[in-house]
């Protein structure tokens, strides 16, 4: 028999089945998934980590006007996504770009945002993704709501809702966690713990024992994951998906990673940490450990890994040829999506641009 | 027979069942409108008719409330939320602004948000602080969302009708010393649409312009003038975005002569764009400035002061004095 507070505390440490040397450990609530899901794995987060590098040298070549990186994430990036259906929905913010191209959305709409020709490229119902949020945490309020209409029609959806250490500050995080309670409305709320946000480090942030505490104020249960660790994470967050499935309400998971580079290349990050406080986390890498145990295990050989080195390029050639190509996006568009109709000053005002560029143009 | 007597409140109630039987994606929630049927009664009645999934109560966070019926609106419901007061809704401000007012454009298009914020605002009513807001002009001045406000019993349901059937977001301001307002009206007749003003009264030699709980005001002050010798127009804007230029402007151009009354202060408002917009397209068919009269640049004052800052028949008639008029 345990209290309901026992049942809605997370675990004493950080859930980790595979360690940073890449040997797997026995744990008593959750078991290492499936081989073949780990090798899948594997190729996601070297694809995922070639993306967030590749993104980056873009910026640097001009092509992104900004690229929030989540190198060093990857196994929150693609646990994210791996552990959810076909019918449920994820809501991602910026730093999720990763996780929106592991859900299957093209990577050049998908970076619509950050190359600056429109403010989210891809259609949100196509592979039930939500426009990237900006806004912190406002963006869980949107996802109890989806969460309860699918609800009130009888539809099997769950929400994976991501946030950051920072946007668990943010009143609509609370809000967000109280109504989803109330309404045990089937959300996964996942909070990427990268212990900055911007300059900011976790100390003053919160005094919270762990972001997965909170969870018990509003009587959601919290778990937490060590977030370099794509096992563990796709057993705790898999598990959780399936509580909110099962009709067990919201759930909170915190995985605990690292911002290992700056929060976006206008950022300086020396500004405020030492390198000497990256160097351990640069030895967590998640892809480094995932290598390490499935080379071990016997399930990954240098033909594997080449393939998905090789899957891995192809997807930044994609990126690189894509975002090559000078995009114009359409001055009228910038009337045309505000309402269905548009309202007749609207329209004045888009025959006073066309106008402009009529003469620009003579 | 669809003759029915009403208050704008019972109107609003009336719109909202008739709306939840047209439609199942039709939900009403807020803090306050299940069993208690809202603060205004406007809700009265539509937990027992509908049930708890259709009109509900929830936590008490305006933030929370905007911010999840927009999610519902993604998923194929058509939410109406209740903010209880004016001044309760500003903790949901980002939420309508960053993301209601965005979601279309920001999606180019693919993700429509058919919600309808209900508001009940302004004063009159001597409510203590922060329940007499004339907030307005914080929605209207946002590009993406479409505002109303109902000053006739008729108008209450109709417009409510047309916000709840819009394809995109509409905050639906409520004028609360109103509420209680009755009048016949005949539910088979729609009035006119969103954007659309009206002539309420026809005089030739000035227009009044007024929406909202200053309409009855401006209806007053021609009643008045009217003893007095002088026909006052007035227009009634029913929809403050969009904006019907045309119809106003053509009134305008009318009697030459304009004064614009509304209850929220005047500075950086819709009153201003209202006489901003008349002059530009109407310079030439004026007699004299546009005047205005609203609400001083302060804080809605207690009840025992809210006489001052309520638009007044003298105030309107004064103003209509000043309009340049050549016999005097």
């Amino acid at each position: 028999m345990s209290t309901v507070e026992e049942r809605l505390l997370p675990s004493a440490e950080p859930v980790r089945l595979i360690d940073e040397h890449g040997a797997a450990h026995d744990h008593a609530q959750y078991q290492l998934p499936p081989a073949e899901t780990l090798v899948d794995g594997y190729a996601q987060l070297v694809k995922g980590r070639r993306l967030n590098d590749q993104a980056s040298a873009l910026v640097r070549q001009g092509r992104l006007a900004v690229y929030p990186s989540s190198h060093g994430q990857e196994a929150c990036q693609v646990a994210a996504t791996m552990v959810l259906g076909d019918q449920d929905w994820l809501f991602p913010t910026y730093r999720d770009t990763v996780a929106i191209v592991s859900r299957g959305v093209d990577p050049i709409e998908t970076l619509t945002l950050l190359r600056g020709d429109w403010h989210s490229g891809y259609d949100p119902y196509e592979r039930k993704v939500a426009p990237q949020s900006t806004p912190l945490a406002t963006q869980l309020l949107h996802a109890v709501g989806v969460a309860h209409a699918a609800r009130l029609k009888g539809e099997d959806t769950v929400v994976m809702a991501l946030v950051g250490d920072g946007g668990t500050s943010e009143g609509d995080f609370h809000e967000a966690l109280n109504f989803a309670a109330v309404w045990h409305a089937p959300v996964v709320f996942f909070i990427q713990n990268n212990e900055y946000a911007i300059s900011v480090p976790l100390a003053k942030q919160t005094a919270a024992p762990s972001l997965a505490h909170k969870g018990i104020g509003y009587g959601v249960p919290g778990e937490r994951a060590d977030g370099n660790d794509l096992a563990g994470l796709l057993a705790v967050l898999g598990a959780a998906v399936g509580r909110a499935r099962a009709g067990e309400g919201p759930q909170l998971i915190e995985a605990h990673t690292y911002r290992v580079q700056a929060h976006t290349n206008a950022d300086d990050a020396s500004r405020y940490r030492d390198d000497a406080e990256v160097a351990p986390w640069l030895e967590r890498d998640p892809i480094k450990r995932l290598d390490a145990y499935l080379t071990g295990a016997g399930l990954l050989d240098d033909d594997k890994r080449a393939a998905a080195a090789s899957a891995a390029d192809q997807t930044a050639e994609y990126l690189r040829v894509g975002l090559m190509e000078d995009v114009h996006p359409d001055p009228a568009e910038l009337f045309q999506h505000l309402y269905s109709t548009p309202t007749p000053q609207l329209r004045e005002q888009a025959a006073f641009l066309a106008d402009e560029l009529a003469r620009e143009e003579a | 027979m669809t003759h029915v007597k009403l208050s704008m409140a019972q109107a609003l109630n009336q719109a909202l069942r008739d709306a939840m039987r047209a439609d199942d994606t039709v939900l009403m929630f807020g803090e306050d409108v299940g069993a208690l049927g809202g603060v205004f009664r406007v809700t009265d009645g539509l937990t027992a008719e509908f049930g708890e999934a259709r009109c509900f109560d929830t936590p008490l966070a305006e933030s929370g409330i905007v911010g999840t019926a927009i999610g519902m609106a993604m998923n194929g419901m058509r939410p109406v939320v209740e903010m209880q007061f004016d001044a309760f809704g500003y903790p949901a401000f980002e939420q309508v602004v960053s993301h209601v007012a965005k979601m279309r454009n920001r999606t180019r298009g693919r993700v429509s948000l058919p919600m309808v914020i209900r508001m009940p605002y302004a004063g009159g009513i001597g409510g203590v602080e922060h329940h007499c807001d004339s907030s307005e002009s914080y929605y209207a001045h946002t590009p993406g969302l479409t505002v109303v406000a109902p000053a006739t019993v008729a108008d209450a349901y109709w417009l409510l009708r047309r916000a709840i059937e819009f394809p995109d977001p509409v905050v639906f301001m409520e004028p609360k010393k109103l509420y209680w307002a009755k009048d016949e009206i005949d539910l088979g007749v729609a009035e006119p649409g969103i954007g659309q003003a009206v002539v309420r009264r026809e005089g030739a030699d000035a227009t009044l312009i007024a929406y909202g709980p200053t309409v009855p005001v401006a209806l007053e002050a021609a009643e008045a003038a009217a003893a007095e010798g002088r026909q006052l127009q007035v227009v009634d804007l029913r929809s403050i975005v969009p904006f019907d230029d045309e119809t106003v402007c053509a009134a305008v151009r009318r009697t030459g002569r304009a004064v614009v009354v509304a209850e929220a202060s005047g500075f950086a408002s819709v009153s201003s764009e209202i006489v901003a917009r008349v002059t530009e397209r109407c310079f030439h068919s004026l007699a004299a400035p546009i005047r205005r009269v609203t609400g001083f640049d302060i804080p809605y004052p207690p009840p025992h002061l809210e006489r001052h800052q309520l638009p007044s028949v003298d105030r309107i008639l004064d103003a209509v004095d000043d309009l340049q008029w050549e016999d005097s």
